[in-house]
């Protein structure tokens, strides 16, 4: 049975301005909209496509986190994955807002593929709440399989895939043996949008949850630890120029043109 | 214990890419002793560039026909086998889609956490980094024998070219390279215009351009101006502009002196890869649009009438 394994990660919307706590302690995220990390749904959307297209047969989506975040399986179970598993960390989970290292994120998740044994696992190419873009190659490394990042295009081919990376000189074409690690960039899908009686259906599917300890996981100390938050320092309001004429001559009274 | 630095160089092959003189620079301000690596099929010329750099003191050429292009899986571990042999404390690399891909598998591998995006140094464990797009900055303190970097290349001057390091060859012969990752090619668009992320000047277009005709109009502004050509997201995935010239959270982060914001309405995705631009210029026709929030220059029009007319000025 071909699987394909995808990360799934509750964020704050992107649409939400977020705010530092008064006493800097952390990130005011209390009653904000929670959404699936952006990058994750076309992850899921990427599994679908696959599976449609006939090269895959199922797919598993995964959430590390607490009880909340099987809000965001049962969207991506409406989206069309097959099933879900939530792995909650429980105590351990890491200091003031900072959340789990992604390299204990990409530890867990090799537990799940040991145990689903999938030819593909599709990430996000990086939280949008920690921006960290690290747990794809991360999970590669522990697994000993390729990785192909930032994918904006992924052809599976047998055994091997072709993805297409938006990489800073343009795109890169990287061939890969499988099973493999791929993060998605924004171009690679649009992802579905669930319909009414999907969120229905969605309910009946299987939904596990696990602790780490049932995963053989110890929990470790976090290594990485928050000491202050802040907000960035804002710019100053600038003037309003009327036309043309007026902007190319303050900008060289500035001395920039 | 001092500091023991360990950069990974960004090239092409023959020109050692400007985010490796800022990685530089954050190494010094953590302090201890600077090597950069470099690994590649002929390390020759980059590594006699890397060898200028202000305070590095020795370059590793990593010579290795699969390293001829970089794919981080055939890297990640030469560089693990550097990093355990010469006893380095921190590994950076730039927050560019190369050090992207490659510092999370070298942190992996070598049982390391990883900060990413360091925008500033307090001490040798403490480092302060942006978040949610960028507007929170978190600092955080880690507590590891080696700690794995990425360096928000925007934050840093490139660090000066008086150096004079010495070029080794380390033996990573013992080091087994996977052959399950194949890199094919890299299509890059041919242009003159200076790189995007180095230019001094930026004109960046959004939406509104309407079509990759309309671009046009901006490439012209860029000649008089010298400056390089970004875009919004809208911009690319409506296939104006290819995906290298956007800027933002998830595209490329600059810090030019100069910024043209023309037909692009500000969302805070965007206004994350120009916080460190010196002097923000806004050209919209909605006067409520939110990049004239951070806009030193604002002028509200039509970008259509506008840049022919900067465009006659100039
Ligand atoms: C996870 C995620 C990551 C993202 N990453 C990025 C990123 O890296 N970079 C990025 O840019 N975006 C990013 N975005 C998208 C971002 O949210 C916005 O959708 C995008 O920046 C909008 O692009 P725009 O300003 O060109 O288009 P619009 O928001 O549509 O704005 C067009 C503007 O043009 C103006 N206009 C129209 N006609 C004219 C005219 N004739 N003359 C003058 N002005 C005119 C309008 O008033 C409007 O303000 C991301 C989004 C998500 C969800
Ligand atoms: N808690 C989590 N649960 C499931 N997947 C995750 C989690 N954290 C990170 N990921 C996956 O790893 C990707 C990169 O995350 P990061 O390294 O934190 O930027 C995300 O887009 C997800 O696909």
């Amino acid at each position: 049975m071909n699987k394909i394994l995808v990360g799934i990660k509750r964020v704050v919307d992107y649409n939400v301005r977020v705010r530092v706590k008064p006493d800097g302690s952390g990130v005011a995220v209390e009653g904000a909209k929670m959404s699936i990390n952006p990058f994750d749904e076309i992850a899921l959307e990427e599994a679908l496509r696959i599976k449609e297209r006939g090269a895959a047969d199922e797919v598993i989506v995964a959430s590390i986190g607490g009880a909340d975040s099987q809000q965001q399986l049962r969207t991506a179970l409406a989206m069309g994955a097959d099933r879900a598993v939530q792995v909650d960390p429980g105590a351990s989970a890491g200091p003031g807002d900072l959340g789990l290292e992604p390299l204990t994120i990409a530890r867990i998740l090799l537990k799940l593929v040991e145990r689903e044994q999938p030819f593909l696992v599709i990430l996000g190419k990086q939280a949008i709440d920690d921006d960290n873009s690290q747990a794809g190659p991360m999970l590669a490394a522990l697994w000993g399989r390729p990785q192909a990042t930032f994918a904006s295009k992924i052809e599976i081919a047998g055994e091997r895939a072709t993805a297409v990376r938006e990489v800073d000189a343009g795109l890169e074409t990287l061939e890969v043996d499988l099973p493999a690690v791929f993060t998605t960039d924004l171009r690679l899908n649009e992802p579905r949008y669930v319909k009414l009686p999907d969120i229905m259906k969605a309910k009946r599917k299987p939904l596990e949850t696990l602790t780490l300890a049932a995963l053989g996981i110890e929990p470790a100390a976090a290594r990485v630890r928050a000491v202050r938050f802040e907000p960035p320092q804002q710019r100053q309001k600038g003037i309003r120029v009327k036309d043309a004429a007026e902007l190319v001559s303050s900008l060289k009274e500035k001395g920039l043109l | 214990m001092a500091a023991r630095i360990l950069i990974v160089a960004e090239h092409d092959g023959s020109t050692l890419n400007a985010s490796t003189a800022k990685c530089v620079t954050c190494a010094q301000s953590i302090g201890g002793s600077i090597d950069v690596a470099v690994c590649a099929d002929d390390a020759g010329s980059v590594a006699a560039q890397a060898a200028k750099l202000a305070r590095v003191a020795n370059v590793l050429a990593i010579e290795n026909a699969a390293n001829a292009h970089p794919v981080a899986a055939l890297l990640a571990p030469q560089i693990v086998a550097v990093v355990r042999s010469g006893q380095y404390t921190h590994v950076l690399g730039p927050s560019t889609t190369f050090g992207r891909d490659l510092m999370p598998r070298v942190a992996a591998l070598l049982d390391a956490p990883q900060v990413s995006d360091i925008m500033a140094v307090e001490s040798p464990a403490r480092f302060r980094r942006p978040i949610y797009a960028g507007n929170v900055l978190v600092t955080v303190e880690v507590d590891a024998p080696v700690i794995v970097g990425t360096v928000r290349t925007a934050s840093y001057q490139a660090a000066a070219g008086d150096g004079s390091a010495v070029i080794e060859k380390p033996a990573t012969t013992g080091v087994e390279i996977p052959g399950h990752s194949r890199f094919v090619s890299v299509s890059a668009a041919k242009n003159d215009r200076p790189d995007l992320q180095t230019a001094r000047r930026v004109v960046s277009g959004g939406r509104a351009l309407g079509s990759s005709a309309g671009f046009e109009l901006l490439y012209r502004l860029a000649e008089k101006l010298g400056a390089a050509v970004g875009a919004s997201r809208a911009a690319v995935d409506a296939g104006y502009v290819p995906n290298e010239m956007q800027v933002g959270q998830t595209g490329k982060i600059i810090a030019p002196e100069l910024y043209f914001a023309i037909g692009i309405s500000g969302a805070i995705q965007h206004l994350t890869g120009i916080k460190d631009a010196r002097t923000i210029v806004a050209i919209n026709k909605d006067a409520d649009a939110p990049i004239f929030e951070v806009a030193d220059y604002g002028l509200v029009g039509d970008l259509f009438e506008i840049v022919p007319q900067l465009i006659e000025l100039l």
